[in-house]
């Protein structure tokens, strides 16, 4: 059993390495890059950590996960407390050990990372998420409350709508998601590639959401297969967490050629149907040899990491600012880069040039410089006048992002919208419509995971509430 | 799971599929279609809702084997189950009293029109249809078309059935017969069928409407790949067609996004026969 620490002890050891597959063999394989801590090097980094009782990290996550009490109960070793108290702030720790943004929140505000490398919290997180995976049986079974007999409906399987639903079963209420496609999870699983998160990883919390009551009823639209009215009808509150899946088209000449995807689609038949992952797999990809992908968010480095993976001998991010800019994850460009992905920065395309049989040729892109900066505080890119150039590609995947898709909300007038089409919630996610609660990137336009739980853990809140406030339906017919 | 209760043969590989989906019954109008796979691993097929009936909970879909997916689903048996089939999706067809309309239908564009050529005679519609095929066999829906329409008329390139050549040349005859010719027509098939009808009725300034029929993914709006030009503009066919004015679709744009996949269709066609 490791002693207490001092902090002089604490601040010698120096910050762990996540483990990878090697650079070569991973940019040709489907199988998760980042192999997971070993319980030993996990103890080594939770003992970095300074516990501070000013708790900036607490401050940074979104959800408010306790960072100094679950790392301190690892650096004593015990990581079932650990994971007790972990599971209690988020429902979906191994998925946000992976793909939160930490450099930007928990771990931008750490304490160590002022004079040296901040304590690596979501490596933590990851590591005892995955030892509650298979240790279910060691884990405190959360106190249940008894059966509300109100019953709540939830738009979306996404991380907003799963989070949502677990906080809600949990307190007695009966819930149903509808989802729209045959499967589970939203963006974790046809936008995020297995490479990055397994799919294993949300088909295990999906499981668990049912085995304490949650129902899931694949392939229904609202909208279409029921209304929001219907919803409303039938339940006793309704969660909008139906995402923000509309792609935004390039609008350049060129966009309809062969070979030209948008991001959405390419992801969705390799992550979901599974194309080019499986040699028996239905669904068709095509498998450029030189890739271009336009944007440089975290769908544009899936995308060109998958065109790797599917056999192209050039991937190319094509970017309109300069690298330090890219919103993507700072782990996705470095695994990214390790994998032999080229980064064409200062790149705006103006036009698809297709071949005699309308294939994709090439991306004919204006050269662009950095000007000053914009009301972000990012310098803003211009074009520099007369300088285009020609970038030889086959494949060309669109990955300039995504707005609110208003297959739902146009048949629901009532509930007010934003300029942009996202539905207007108050900080406790209520909207125009009463009983109907909404968060996620519906709310907010593409964010971030953990953005779209805290959303589903506070309107979840909400809810409750509404719902104590209303009479049982059992009553109401009885 | 979506139990299949009845499937015909009722033309060379073409089925008629009873399937039990209650929600999808009640919901669906004319001109929306589903998404089918029949089972895990298969694509996510565009078929669509045929008929339905409320009451019993069923739609019914006609369904052409002609690659692996549409092989999978016209394989079920009754009793056995489409693992997934979601919808309904797309807009109804627009329906109004034209008076006279003329459908055209060409192989199995004819099962997509047969629920829009019902709705429009049901509306009060005079509606002459005609089917055209390669050759006899490959003429569907005939008599079931004739329950409700003025008249049917069928013509195959052979002259196996009904009058030798195209739907265009009997299209034209009704339109420039005075008492037959059509306020609007409904025309729905191979991409360069739909686009002759159009140029014909261009000339005549007919309105004319189209069902398109791009590669779709999820047919929520959500992947883009469906993504047809309607007047310089880009629209997406699941969500704001199927139906669209033929006078201003890029029929040539959608013809080259149809064959991006010929070769790995080809090897699935290959394999899965
Ligand atoms: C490729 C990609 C990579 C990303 N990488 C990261 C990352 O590394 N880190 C990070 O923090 N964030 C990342 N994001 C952003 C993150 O995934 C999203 O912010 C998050 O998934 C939003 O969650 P949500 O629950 O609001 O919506 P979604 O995950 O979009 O889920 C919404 C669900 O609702 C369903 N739905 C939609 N309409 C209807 C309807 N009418 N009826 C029924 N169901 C409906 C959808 O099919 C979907 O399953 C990434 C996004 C993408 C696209
Ligand atoms: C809105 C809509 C409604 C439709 N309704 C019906 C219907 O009621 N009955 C029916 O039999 N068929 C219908 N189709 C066509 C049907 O979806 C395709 O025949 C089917 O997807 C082919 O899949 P497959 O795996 O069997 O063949 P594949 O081997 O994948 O393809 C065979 C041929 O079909 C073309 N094709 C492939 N995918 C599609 C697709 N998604 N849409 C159109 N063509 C495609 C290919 O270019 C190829 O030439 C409809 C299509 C759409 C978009
Ligand atoms: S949920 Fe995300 S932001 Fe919060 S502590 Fe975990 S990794 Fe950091
Ligand atoms: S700020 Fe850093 S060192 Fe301090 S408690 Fe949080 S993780 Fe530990
Ligand atoms: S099928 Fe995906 S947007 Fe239409």
């Amino acid at each position: 059993m490791p002693t207490t620490l001092s902090s002089k002890q604490r601040l010698s050891i120096q910050r762990i390495q996540m483990p990878t597959q090697d650079a070569q063999p991973r940019s040709r394989n489907f199988k998760e890059v980042n192999l997971g801590l070993s319980q030993a090097a996990a103890i080594a980094e939770a003992q970095r950590c300074l516990l501070c009782r000013g708790r900036n990290c607490v401050a940074g996550c979104p959800v408010g996960v306790s960072i100094p009490e679950f790392i301190g109960a690892l650096a004593e070793g015990d990581i079932p407390a650990a994971a007790d108290i972990l599971q209690q702030d988020n429902a979906l720790p191994a998925v946000c050990g992976r793909v939160c943004p930490q450099e930007t929140q928990c771990e931008a505000k750490c304490l160590r990372g002022i004079k040296g490398e901040p304590v690596a919290i979501g490596y933590l997180e990851r590591f005892v998420a995955d030892w509650s995976l298979t240790h279910s049986a060691d884990l405190t079974s959360p106190v249940l409350r008894p059966a509300s007999g109100k019953r709540v409906a939830v738009v979306g399987c996404g991380p907003s709508g799963l989070t949502l639903a677990g906080e809600l079963v949990g307190k007695g209420h009966e819930i149903t998601i509808f989802e729209a496609l045959h499967d589970t999870g939203g963006v974790l699983r046809y936008g995020i590639p297995e490479f990055r998160l397994p799919k294993e990883i949300i088909d295990v919390e999906v499981e668990r959401l049912v085995a304490r009551g949650v129902k899931i009823e694949c392939n229904v639209i609202i909208g279409k297969t029921l209304t929001l009215a219907e919803l409303q009808q039938e339940f006793d509150a309704v969660y909008l967490g139906n995402g923000a899946g509309l792609p935004v088209l390039l609008d350049i000449p060129g966009e309809n050629l062969s070979g030209v995807y948008a991001a959405n689609e390419y992801l969705t038949r390799v992550n979901l149907m599974g194309a080019g992952q499986r040699a028996d797999c239905a669904t068709p990809i095509i498998q450029g040899k030189r890739v271009a992908v336009i944007g440089g968010g975290n769908t544009a480095m899936d995308c060109v990491r998958i065109a790797r993976r599917l056999g192209a001998d050039s991937a190319m991010i094509v970017y309109r600012r300069e690298e330090d800019q890219m919103p993507a994850r700072v782990e996705e460009i470095h695994h990214a880069q390790e994998e032999g992905v080229e980064f064409v920065m200062l790149a705006a395309p103006l036009e698809v040039v297709g071949d005699e049989n309308d294939w994709v040729a090439a991306l004919r892109c204006q050269k662009m410089v950095l000007g000053e900066a914009d009301e972000s505080g990012r310098r803003r890119p211009v074009a520099l006048a007369g300088e285009t150039f020609l970038l030889e590609t086959d494949v060309v995947i669109n990955a300039l992002g995504t707005r609110a898709n208003p297959l739902l909300t146009a048949t629901a007038p009532e509930l007010k919208l934003n300029q942009w089409g996202n539905i207007l919630a108050n900080e406790d996610g209520s909207t125009t419509l009463p009983g109907v609660f909404a968060g996620g990137d519906i709310v907010r336009g593409g964010a971030t995971v953990i953005l779209a739980m805290g959303d589903g853990k506070r309107a979840a809140a909400s809810i409750d509430a509404y719902l104590q406030g209303l009479p049982s339906r059992l009553q109401k017919t009885g | 799971m979506f139990t299949v209760l009845r499937n015909e043969l009722i033309a060379p590989r073409l089925h008629r599929i009873l399937v039990l989906a209650p929600r999808i019954a009640t919901a669906r109008q004319a001109g929306q279609f589903v998404m089918v796979r029949a089972s895990e691993g298969e694509e996510r097929i565009p078929l669509t809702i045929g008929d339905a009936d409320s009451a019993q909970g069923t739609i019914t879909l006609f369904v052409q084997a002609i690659g692996a997916g549409t092989q999978k689903i016209v394989s079920l048996q009754p009793g056995s189950s489409l693992q997934d089939v979601a919808g309904p999706l797309g807009m109804p067809t627009e329906i109004e009293t034209w008076g006279r309309v003329v459908c055209v239908g060409g192989g199995v564009g004819t099962a997509v029109l047969y629920p829009m050529a019902k709705a429009l005679a049901a509306a009060g519609n005079s509606v002459t249809t005609i089917i055209g095929g390669r050759t006899k066999s490959l003429i569907i829906l005939a008599d079931e078309l004739a329950e409700f329409c003025q008249a049917v008329r069928i013509t195959t390139d052979d002259g196996s059935a009904g009058t030798k050549g195209f739907v265009t040349s009997e299209l034209k005859s009704l339109i420039e017969a005075p008492d037959s010719r059509p306020s609007t027509v409904f025309a729905v098939g191979p991409v360069p069928m739909m686009r002759a009808v159009t140029e014909l009725t261009r000339s005549y300034a007919i309105p004319t409407v189209v069902s398109l029929n791009p590669i779709m993914i999820d047919g929520t709006g959500m992947c883009g790949g469906c993504r047809v030009q309607i007047g310089g503009e880009a629209k997406f066919a699941c969500v704001d067609g199927p139906e669209f004015d033929g006078h201003l679709v890029d029929f040539e744009g959608l013809a080259k996004r149809l064959r991006m996949y010929e070769k790995h269709e080809e090897a699935c066609r290959l394999s899965g026969n």
